[in-house]
């Protein structure tokens, strides 16, 4: 390969096996330039080197060498291939030094943004992170049951969820707290079933945010039935279903793949491939890099960096326009990192090193879009200043309502188990009543027991 | 004419046009349904008459008929899916026990799923392997889901309607070895409501309980055990959830006795669940334990052996004579 990835491509291999100073000092010093995208036009070309590229990845640099010696497909490679791992190239639109770079496909759907629309992103990240951050303290304090934090993946996040109109209808997993927030649903509303009040707190039709989903992949399709629905109405609207690296591997994803490219459906499936499903590396899902598994269905698939606000945005925009025309689903795979655990209950160190960790914050998304608001004189110290405070309110305001949620009465977990009523729930909820009436008699009489 | 003689097939034919004709939300998906009218013919003619924009021919994955009929009916759209045999569902238990029983609770009732799944089941039509079960107790199970079966032409016109109509899920067993079977179709009759059971045939010495198939196994043991001088109620109970026990409670305070009659397996069956509430609602009424007819807890066996599997006239008249005789 000629052509050097940028500096957000995969690494997990390079950080943790290839493992050493040198390897990453040499990785640092990469130059982040403008990345050429793969789509599936090119499929052929990248997919076929994937796998030569990948085994001496998986090895260290010594056995690498002996590998290339003996297995003849990795002459395609050479042996210089596990010190530069040759990645696809993905969507760059801001370095991590937060330099603007040019991309002549994806520039025009950001070319009319506003110094206050990327404040207005920089906000969207430092509140989600906040409060993100105050969720995970909450569990710590035993207020929350569980949190999946977001870290790391706020640039894919924000960056999609405002390239979504408000006609459009998104299809979340159980992590995408900064989609709910581009989305206007309170924060705290989803706290609820974190803390185990409800099973999801708000109301999918009010923003178009559909509640989150636990078993992964199983909302991808009903992305594509709604999507289906959208273009019999004669609308134009467009679905985004989100999904992880874990989630590709599901029937259900697959499922959604065959069904929006035959019935041709308006829907974005957006991969926030965060390196991790739980313990298990993208390596465990898959041979080929994700976004090429769209060519296979019929459409077409790109990586973006996911770390980068600006490019999530466009290529998101791009998809739903390309949805819009009525030309059907488009695969975004969002090249990012979970930075903390899978969830509060997780514990990464038993997996996975802090040197890989540490490479990734090198490309933080929110210094990433601050170093360039700051290079380019878009923001000042006393924006900076007034979004911390406003970000400690968010956090207060947060912590205030869910230590005020109520446990949700007993008898609600009889409550719309039909929208039309059933016979064995009512006679149930009766038995129910009368048993807890039997307490309250005790008490009033003095006669317990 | 309002009334007609119709196959079971036909009448839900007829049934799901009147549906696609009354309302245009109303949509059917499933794998041949189209142009060849679904294996069994029961949308025999609709893609031609309504088009392919609602009558769906799907990709052969029974998880994403599922799911995209949940994407559809959270757009305001009715789907009514078709399983194309009882074995293949279970791609799709996932999409149906997982998303589709729990979404309206967990929306704390702010979306519903007014979603009709219909799977012909059951045996006796001397088919291969996976087109003759009977899995009607695993969704019955799920708190969520609403299950029910006719058990002729009459009942599939006016349950599939009322099913379609429901806010809620509706798993729709079809008897298929009685596709067949001709009724008499009253369309502009006043159905009974969806879940209520019905008395097939009055009776005071014992009663059948039964749905779907094996209704019509219960009536012929009704008649033969009226030949011995044995008077025997049949109901059919045509809903399994909700399941209307207080029309088996008002037939067994009469007649004291009860058998379940079901082509499923026995263990944990629908009739192991009415055996449990009967005896708590009818403990001083019941002259003998409630006994239950069925399938036994081995696969589904190839069809050479299947009548020695399938509940039939002599066994159901060997519970009811040992029933009688305790």
């Amino acid at each position: 390969m000629t052509v050097e990835s940028s500096a957000a491509r995969g690494t997990r291999r390079g950080g943790t096996e290839t493992g050493g100073d040198a390897g990453r000092t040499a990785r640092a010093a990469e130059s982040p330039k403008p990345a050429k995208r793969a789509t599936a036009k090119a499929p052929a070309k990248t997919a076929a080197k994937a796998p030569a590229r990948k085994a001496p990845a998986k090895r260290t640099p010594a056995k690498a060498t002996k590998a290339a010696k003996t297995a003849k497909t990795a002459g395609q490679a050479g042996p210089a291939a596990p010190a530069t791992p040759a990645e696809p190239q993905l969507v760059q639109l801001l370095t991590p030094e937060g330099k603007r770079v040019a991309d002549a496909e994806y520039d025009p759907y950001v070319a009319d943004i506003t110094p206050e629309e990327l404040r207005g992103l920089y906000r969207d990240m430092v509140l989600t992170r906040r409060f993100d951050a105050e969720a995970t303290s909450l569990q710590r304090q035993g207020e929350l049951g569980l949190w999946a934090s977001l870290l790391g993946q706020e640039a894919a996040q924000i960056g999609s969820g405002r390239a979504t109109r408000e006609d459009d209808w998104v299809f979340p997993t159980y992590r995408e707290h900064g989609v709910a927030w581009c989305r206007g649903v309170d924060p705290a509303n989803l706290l609820g079933m974190f803390r185990g009040v409800n099973h999801g707190g708000w109301d999918p039709n009010s923003n178009h945010f559909q509640l989150y989903t636990i078993v992964i992949g199983s909302q991808t399709l009903h992305a594509t039935g709604y999507a289906m629905g959208i273009t019999k109405d004669g609308a134009d609207s467009a679905v985004i279903a989100y999904f992880g690296d874990g989630a590709s591997s599901q029937g259900d994803v697959n499922e959604a793949f065959t069904f929006s490219a035959v019935y041709n459906a308006p829907v974005v499936f957006f991969c926030q491939n965060n390196q991790w499903a739980i313990s298990e590396p993208t390596e465990k899902q898959t041979r080929v890099p994700l976004y090429q598994r769209a060519s296979g269905f019929g459409f077409p698939g790109v990586r973006v960096d996911g770390n980068d606000v600006l490019a999530c945005l466009a290529v998101t925009k791009a998809a739903l326009a390309r949805a819009r025309r009525g030309e059907g689903p488009t695969l975004v795979e969002a090249f990012t990192y979970r930075m903390g655990a899978h969830t509060t209950s997780d514990d990464p160190t038993r997996y996975r090193s802090d040197d890989e960790r540490e490479s990734w914050e090198a490309r933080d998304p929110i210094q990433r879009l601050r170093a360039h608001l700051e290079a380019e004189g878009h923001a000042d110290e006393a924006f900076f200043t007034a979004l911390e405070e406003e970000s400690e309110t968010l956090g207060r305001r947060v912590r205030e309502a869910v230590r005020a949620m109520p446990d949700p009465d007993p008898m609600a977990m009889f409550e719309h188990t039909y929208a039309d009523g059933h016979a064995l729930v009512d006679e149930e909820r009766a038995e129910f009543a009368a048993y807890q009436a039997s307490f309250e008699d005790a008490d009033v009489t003095g006669k317990a027991n | 004419m309002a009334t007609e003689k119709l196959a079971l097939a036909r009448a839900l034919n007829e049934s799901l046009r009147t549906a696609l004709e009354s309302d245009p939300k109303v949509l059917i998906m499933g794998e041949d349904v189209g142009k060849l009218g679904g294996v069994f013919r029961v949308t025999d003619g609709l893609q031609k008459d309504f088009g392919e924009d609602r009558v769906i021919d799907t990709p052969l994955a029974e998880s994403g008929i599922v799911g995209t009929a949940i994407g559809l009916a959270l757009r305001g759209y009715r789907p009514v899916v078709e399983i194309q045999f009882d074995g293949f569902v279970f791609p799709a238990y996932d999409q149906i026990v997982t998303q589709l029983a729990k979404m309206h609770a967990r929306s704390l009732g702010t979306v519903k799923l007014p979603i009709v799944i219909r799977i012909p089941y059951g045996g006796g039509i001397g088919a291969v392997e996976h087109h003759s079960e009977s899995p009607e107790a695993l969704f019955a199970h799920v708190p969520g889901l609403k299950v029910v079966s006719p058990a002729n032409a009459a009942d599939g016109y006016w349950m599939l309607q009322q099913a379609i109509q429901s806010d809620d899920p509706v798993i729709f067993f079809e008897p298929k070895r009685r596709y067949w079977d001709k009724a008499e179709v009253d369309r502009e009759a006043i159905p009974a409501p969806l879940h209520g059971a019905q008395v097939a045939r009055a009776g005071t010495d014992l009663t059948l309980a039964a749905y779907g198939p094996m209704v019509k196994v219960c009536l012929a043991a009704a008649d033969a055990a009226a030949e011995e001088g044995k008077s025997v109620e049949v109901l059919d109970l045509r809903s399994m959830s909700p399941v209307d026990f207080d029309a088996i409670q008002r037939s067994v305070e009469r007649t004291r006795r009860l058998v379940v009659v079901h082509e499923a397996p026995v263990f944990l069956g629908t009739g192991a669940e009415i055996a449990a509430r009967i005896t708590e609602r009818c403990f001083y009424h019941l002259e003998a334990p409630v006994l239950r007819v069925g399938g036994y807890h081995a696969p589904y066996p190839p069809a050479r052996i299947e009548e020695e599997y399938l509940p039939g006239l002599d066994r159901v008249l060997d519970a009811v004579d040992r029933s009688l005789a305790f």
